[in-house]
């Protein structure tokens, strides 16, 4: 399984996303080696359809729902919880049903 | 670099998202001022916008008054354009005025960097508490320190705030290139 962890260091939600990440890893009971990638460039968030900080991509699939009109950008990335509220973090359980898949 | 506690709020006269010139002074018979640095497309300021409406309105017969500005690079960050800013104003009831820092230099007058990053000002406009609204972005049932609403306690009690600063944490601001 590839493991993709992509984030920019302008957004501080990054390292409690890659604990959770691993966290679900662990849930999930799958030992795969994350690769971890930090965005410099407004040229490499195009290059690696970064929607923001951060995102992560499960055999090249991006964990969420992309959007209609993606803005490719040096930012913060927002998730939507299961209660409908907005967070700089995905939520355990979209990591863990990403990695069911 | 960021006001320090003890200093003057830099004034300024903005334009919120009703299209009413609004400047800093107009609220000088407010016993509170507090000035957010926010804007619409960065998530920590999303994951915080309610609980801002929320202390609005909780502190409104106290004499406390939140004003939200907005000070991105909306050439960058299309979501954060004035136009924008009114659809979320309206989509999202705020219950303070939601300012548009269009040259950024209010932004760079308090030094702030974080969306979203806290002011609080006394009656004399005196800055007693910079930081954060709480300490949880992710979890609002999870906070454990209301630093804002601390803080606004405290003053309301005429004490200098326990807590006079914290770390904001959020996005960056989207300075001009």
């Amino acid at each position: 399984m590839k493991i993709q962890f992509l984030y920019f260091d302008g957004c501080p939600s990054h390292e409690t996303a890659l604990d959770r990440l691993k966290k679900a890893m662990q849930l999930e009971k799958i030992n795969a080696p994350i690769e971890i990638k930090e965005i410099f460039t407004q040229k490499e968030a195009e290059n690696f359809s970064f929607l923001g900080s951060p995102t992560i991509l499960i055999n090249d699939e991006d964990i969420d729902m992309l959007p209609q009109n993606p803005h490719f950008a040096l930012t913060c990335r927002a998730y939507t919880l299961p209660n409908g509220k907005i967070s700089p973090l995905p939520p355990l359980e979209l990591i863990q049903h990403a990695l069911r898949k | 670099m960021a006001i320090k506690i003890g200093d003057k709020a830099p004034s300024f006269t903005l334009i919120d998202t009703n299209e009413k010139s609004i400047a800093l002074k107009d609220y000088s018979a407010k016993s509170i001022l507090v000035v957010i640095f926010s804007c619409n497309h960065c998530p920590f300021a999303q994951a915080w916008e309610d609980r801002i409406v929320a202390i609005q309105d909780s502190f409104k017969s106290q004499d406390v008054q939140i004003l939200v500005i907005s000070s991105n690079d909306a050439n960058q960050y299309p979501a954060d354009s004035f136009a924008e800013m009114k659809k979320r104003a309206l989509e999202k009831n705020f219950n303070f005025p939601y300012l548009y820092d269009e040259t950024q230099e209010v932004a760079h007058s308090y030094g702030a960097e974080k969306t979203p990053e806290v002011f609080v000002f006394d009656q004399s406009r005196t800055l007693k508490y910079h930081g954060a609204i709480d300490d949880n972005y992710d979890d609002e049932n999870a906070v454990k320190t209301h630093y804002l609403k601390n803080a606004l306690n405290d003053l309301l009690q005429n004490s200098s705030p326990t807590t006079p600063t914290s770390e904001p944490e959020g996005c960056t601001i989207k300075w001009f290139n």
